[in-house]
């Protein structure tokens, strides 16, 4: 008998919530007992991102200032390590210029996120800089850049073909970062931060080993991945190769001494080059030849690789995940269920409907998987064409794309040395 | 820059001609951008009618110990007794005893308030967001207790971490002066 009353009590327990009405309706106290508020703390001030752009502004300026007038290395180590406190450790390194690449994507193809205005300057202020002063951004205000660069004591030389290969990461990094970000799935940047472990002083073991490891690195290849990953460094690079103005190793002449080519870690100081004696100069006219008709060729492979693994890519979107594991569920194809699966299901909403969105979102990976491919295939013909034509160079310079501005090579420079004197000399007179 | 005296040659007219093409595109790409752009700055929320309370927020964080923590709309409480939210199913007896309570941390405070009503309070710096007691409330009781992204601890990254792994996608971005998504106010 007690346990018909109980079946009862849960059947009409369970009706009343089908009601939508509360299973315990509040109660009406007697006492003078003041029902409390639920405490909401708030975020940081706005105030805080203000001073943010503010701050990046001016330190981008001294950078400029630093590298190009200044010619100080030990003036552009003290600005990289006050990025590295504020930018880093104070700002807990976000948001970064590195990482609104994916902010920049999200905006550009989805109308409903509105980007925030500190993050459009974060992405905007270095390129125009570097448009008109070269990468004084990664030698004094990135803090990732400074975390690598205060770390490097015994660089070792990575060998120009390698080296160059290896560049080819960050292209495509930057492609899948982008693809990514605009259908909304997941900012990879952000995610793959190496050192915003460090800023916070807290995270998972993963991020700690990632971390150490691009650390440790560090010690000895020149800002690995400032080089070899950056994404935001390959925008970097292509403006600053027509930048106005540019970090120059000799403050005047150059005296082909040679004392400068040793000088820098990241392989950006590059030789003076002949041109090509006449008996090759047709070889190398066959070279770049073939290679503009392997461009097309390179493009339509990359296309073609892109649609390919455009079903494999868009499992990193959570709606399409879920969706193929449901349909997989329901063919019988697994067991058990997932956390994703579970709350879907308990969530009553239609199958058909998750499809068709997931179906939607793959069709958006595909058209941009074909258009990263393509991007990337051209790149790569691209580089390849520029490798083989020969390039006549007179003096030791720093590389128009690979330099960092970081001002290593300065006081390599006799003639440099001479400049720094004489001005000592007027300055006490 | 050119001199004016000095003759233009082929190879600086394209360099300033892509120079000028660039700061264009930055430009357009600026303005267009700019044109989208709000002064509002975004953070992270969970949406209480999505969440599921599958633990994930209390361990997925960036934070050692997690930004997401328990609240409790206290006006949707019903003060009971036996608070499934506090008790383990069948507890032995209805006392504040360690082993008798749902909340793995200890992080919930009991307080007798008249008869048979009794306060439920989360001592935050206790609660790691393992949401164990929203389980067991939004089952049994009124679902007072819910979790919330908790802005005096959370970094608010530009890719949080629990919304990637959040497997009914409860996170959502929003605006940061409001930035709670409480539960029975409206």
């Amino acid at each position: 008998m007690k346990r018909h009353v109980g079946w009862i009590g849960l059947m009409l327990l369970l009706s009343v919530t089908a009601w939508g009405v509360q299973r315990f309706p509040p109660p009406q106290f007697d006492s003078d007992y003041q029902i409390p508020q639920t405490t909401t703390p708030m975020p940081h001030p706005p105030m805080r991102d203000v001073v943010g752009v503010v701050v990046l502004l001016a330190a981008l300026g001294a950078a400029s200032w630093l590298t190009l007038k200044k010619r100080s290395r030990k003036w552009i180590v003290g600005l990289m390590l006050f990025s590295l406190l504020f930018f880093g450790f104070f700002r807990k390194g976000c948001v970064c210029s590195v990482g609104s690449i994916g902010n920049i994507a999200l905006a550009a193809f989805n109308s409903e996120y509105a980007l925030p205005a500190a993050v459009l300057v974060f992405f905007l202020a270095p390129l125009v800089f570097t448009l008109f002063f070269g990468r004084g951004f990664c030698a004094g205000v990135c803090p990732l850049g400074a975390m690598q660069d205060i770390v490097l004591i015994r660089p070792v030389r990575v060998p120009e073909p390698l080296e160059a290969a290896l560049r080819l990461l960050a292209y495509l990094y930057l492609a899948f970062a982008v693809l990514f970000a605009a259908t909304g799935s997941l900012f990879l940047i952000c995610r793959y931060d190496p050192f915003v472990t460090f800023f916070r002083f807290n995270g998972n073991w993963n991020l700690w080993v990632l971390g150490i490891s691009f650390l440790l690195i560090s010690l000895f290849v020149g800002r690995p991945y400032c080089r070899f990953l950056c994404p935001y460094g390959v925008i970097l690079r292509q403006l600053s190769r027509i930048s106005r103005w540019r970090v120059k190793i000799t403050p005047d002449e150059c005296i082909q001494c040679r004392l400068c080519e040793q000088a820098c870690p990241f392989g950006a100081v590059v030789k003076p080059a002949k041109p090509l004696p006449p008996t090759e100069t047709a070889r190398s006219k066959r070279t770049i030849a073939f290679l503009i008709v392997l461009l097309p060729v390179l493009a339509a492979l990359g296309g073609w690789i892109g649609s390919a693994l455009h079903p494999m890519l868009a499992d990193a979107h959570p709606t399409v995940r879920l969706a193929n594991r449901i349909d997989a569920e329901l063919a019988g194809l697994v067991k058990g269920q997932t956390d994703a699966s579970e709350a879907f299901r308990a969530s009553g909403q239609d199958v058909q409907l998750l499809r068709l969105e997931a179906v939607s979102i793959r069709h958006r990976f595909l058209v941009g998987g074909i258009m990263a491919g393509v991007a990337l295939g051209l790149i790569a013909g691209g580089k390849l064409i520029a490798s083989a034509v020969p390039v006549v160079r007179k003096e030791y310079e720093a590389h128009r794309a690979g330099c960092f501005a970081c001002g290593r090579c300065f006081a390599y420079c006799p003639v440099e040395q001479k400049r720094r004197i004489d001005q000592s000399t007027t300055n006490t007179k | 820059m050119t001199q004016p005296d000095k003759p233009v040659n082929r190879r600086d007219f394209l360099r300033d001609g892509l120079w000028g093409a660039c700061f264009a595109g930055l430009a357009g790409t600026g303005a267009v951008l700019a044109s989208k752009s709000g002064r509002q700055q975004y953070v992270w929320q969970i949406d209480p009618a999505k969440c599921t309370a599958c633990g994930n927020c209390a361990t997925f964080c960036v934070l050692q110990e997690s930004a997401v923590k328990c609240v409790h709309a206290y006006q949707m409480c019903g003060y009971c007794d036996l608070c499934t939210g506090y008790y383990r199913p069948e507890p032995s007896a209805l006392d504040t005893a360690a082993e008798n309570q749902l909340c793995p941390r200890g992080a919930i405070i009991r307080t007798y308030v008249e008869d048979p009503y009794f306060q439920y309070t989360i001592d935050e710096p206790l609660c790691n967001g393992c949401g164990k007691c929203v389980e067991g409330c939004g089952a049994f009781g009124n679902g007072s207790l819910f979790l919330q992204v908790r802005h005096d601890r959370c970094v608010n990254c530009n890719e949080c971490a629990i919304a990637a792994a959040c497997p009914p996608q409860a996170f959502k971005r929003v605006p940061a002066d409001k930035p709670y998504l409480l539960k029975g106010q409206g």
